[in-house]
């Protein structure tokens, strides 16, 4: 199966090049060879690492495997055991509520931090501000979840101490589930928001500073100008900070499994959680499969939803 | 002529501009807490002896006695730069072939490259993994840099980036009697350096940072990368020496720091590139 994916996407590219000679001009007749040697490391790394694993992973998720013994074929019971298994529901479901909130949180924050840092201040100022609010993305997850599970600690995290001295008593943060999935979020959304922030920078500093002034004349400002001007002129860019934040979302991993290895119980527990769990602690390669299947189904449903939405709700100028 | 400029500084626009820097600080103070926090609390270890918090660099010394801290740097340096290194090479040919010359099936082929993006990492993991083990290359270093040279995105980038340049340079070179290999090498190449800037950055960043391919793909502590590294130490040692784990988290934090610096114009760019519309 494997093996004639990978002479197709081989011998295409090599009888379209014996084939295309219609009058092309000298130099390109000459570079034909140049051609099929600068394009073979991608071709066949994402042939071999890209192509193979996603034909894999789809043939996959009709067999029960654990590497060790032959593969056996068993249909869709892969997929009728995941919507079964109340573990692979609940991660499911706490990827997509995660994922609401997350984006909301998300492009509420950065649309108006982006607003704030393109309003009128003096340069090295904005420079301070832009550079300070996306400087978490450069960070490892991993690393600022480590950061984040003492700040949140339940007996000596400097969160619950500033807490206290408003009579809060200690929160166990980590330890039950709401607050175990409010930590997940914002340490998510403290670390991803920059990105969003520096796509919306873009959208707010390409409207007109004309639009504003003839609005700010006819007497609309405030709410009203941000709700009639800015908004709709933002909208391309909200549009695709929106698809592209939902789908990092829906991949989130590193955070859950640092801060709370999915727990208490499966409070925090993710969908990738369970891809690399049922595979790599349970070798169920082909359960494991078939839960990324549906995450990509998941994927690109959302993006279809939302061109489709973008249709009648952006406005591009 | 910004907005402010149009009206008159009254008592409510004052309150305005307060509340704008009010709002922008906390922000700031929100994102570089925690982060100014991991940095005191790595200088100021707990002494075992008098149970109070000293200025020193003792935990630093801790993590280099208890990890192979040196190992872990020297790994993640080796994949980020192989990786980057091979990253920049094979997108810039590739996007210069899409970008500059005419072939049946090109079309075809870029759509494909880029469907490949669609599909995450974490979902064709499984395949990847088991590929890997039937190439013996499980638990190596390669293990990481093998599956991660080729880039779709890079490939893409490079693609605008050539299109951005003029053709014209090609012809001039033609005359000059250059090939289309010295064309590409001596004329297009150097001229793409910014583009380059941007796919070896984007590199960097990631690979330096990331954790989920790490943990499925080493076993050995010897090809652990730093933040495999880190997240074992703190499971090792539990809450107890919060400074020992936050002083590895600090060394980890430097390239990438000096990274955002230095490069932070071509960062910027390449995060933003791929939602052009």
């Amino acid at each position: 199966m494997s093996t004639t994916t990978a002479t197709t996407t081989a011998t295409t590219p090599a009888t379209a090049a014996k084939r295309g000679g219609k009058a092309a001009p000298r130099s390109q007749k000459r570079g034909r060879l140049l051609i099929w040697v600068f394009l073979a490391p991608t071709l066949i790394g994402l042939g071999i690492f890209s192509f193979i694993p996603i034909i894999g992973s789809v043939v996959l998720a009709f067999f029960r495997w654990d590497i060790i013994t032959p593969p056996q074929f068993v249909g869709v019971d892969n997929f009728v055991d995941l919507a079964a298994n109340p573990t692979v529901r609940v991660s499911f479901f706490n990827t997509i509520t995660f994922v609401i909130a997350a984006v909301i949180i998300q492009l509420a924050v950065a649309l108006g931090l982006a607003i704030l840092v393109q309003s009128r201040m003096p340069d090295w100022l904005r420079t301070f501000f832009r550079s300070s609010l996306f400087f978490p993305l450069i960070l490892s997850a991993a690393s600022v979840s480590l950061i984040m599970a003492y700040l949140f600690n339940q007996e000596f995290g400097l969160v619950n101490q500033f807490l206290n001295l408003f009579g809060i008593g200690n929160i166990g943060w980590l330890t039950t589930g709401f607050g175990a999935k409010v930590v997940v979020l914002f340490v998510y959304v403290w670390q991803n928001f920059g990105f969003t922030f520096l796509l919306f920078i873009g959208g707010v500093s390409a409207i007109p500073k004309e639009v504003y002034e003839a609005s700010s004349i006819d007497g609309v400002t405030g709410w009203r100008q941000f709700r009639h001007v800015t908004l709709p002129l933002v909208s391309p860019t909200m549009l695709v900070a929106s698809v592209m934040a939902i789908i990092s979302a829906l991949q989130i991993f590193d955070q859950p499994y640092v801060l709370t290895r999915g727990g208490p119980g499966n409070e925090t527990r993710t969908a990738v959680m369970v891809i690399y769990e049922s595979a790599f602690q349970q070798l169920e390669f082909g359960l494991a499969s078939a839960v990324g299947i549906v995450l990509t189904l998941l994927i690109m449903l959302v993006t279809a939803v939302q061109f489709q939405l973008s249709k009648r709700y952006v406005f591009y100028g | 002529m910004s907005i402010e400029a149009v009206a008159k500084p009254t008592p409510v626009r004052r309150l305005g501009t307060f509340a704008k820097y009010a709002v922008l600080s906390l922000g700031v103070f929100l994102t570089l807490g925690p982060v100014v926090w991991t940095l005191i609390t790595a200088l100021t270890p707990t002494d075992p002896e008098t149970e109070t918090r000293q200025v020193g660099l003792g935990a630093f010394a801790d993590v280099f006695d208890q990890i192979p801290i040196w190992l872990y740097f020297w790994n993640t340096v080796l994949v980020v730069v192989l990786v980057a290194a091979g990253q920049m090479l094979s997108a810039a040919m590739a996007g210069y072939v899409f970008a500059r010359f005419e072939f049946r099936g090109k079309n075809l082929l870029f759509v494909l490259i880029l469907a490949t993006m669609m599909v995450p990492m974490q979902v064709t993991i499984v395949p990847v993994f088991i590929l890997i083990r039937g190439m013996g290359l499980a638990d190596t270093l390669l293990a990481l840099i093998i599956p991660a040279l080729p880039t779709a995105f890079g490939t893409f980038l490079m693609r605008q980036y050539f299109m951005g340049l003029p053709a014209e340079l090609a012809e001039a070179a033609e005359i000059d009697g250059a090939g289309p290999w010295k064309t590409f090498f001596s004329v297009y190449l150097p001229l793409a350096t910014p583009g380059l800037a941007i796919v070896g950055i984007l590199a960097f960043n990631y690979h330096w940072n990331e954790f989920f391919r790490p943990l499925i793909m080493t076993i050995s502590e010897e090809n652990f990368t730093l933040p495999l590294g880190l997240v074992t130490l703190q499971g090792n040692l539990g809450t107890g020496s919060v400074s020992t784990v936050l002083a590895g988290v600090v060394i980890s934090m430097i390239p990438a720091v000096l990274v955002f610096v230095f490069g932070q114009k071509p960062l910027r760019e390449g995060l933003t590139a791929g939602a052009g519309k």
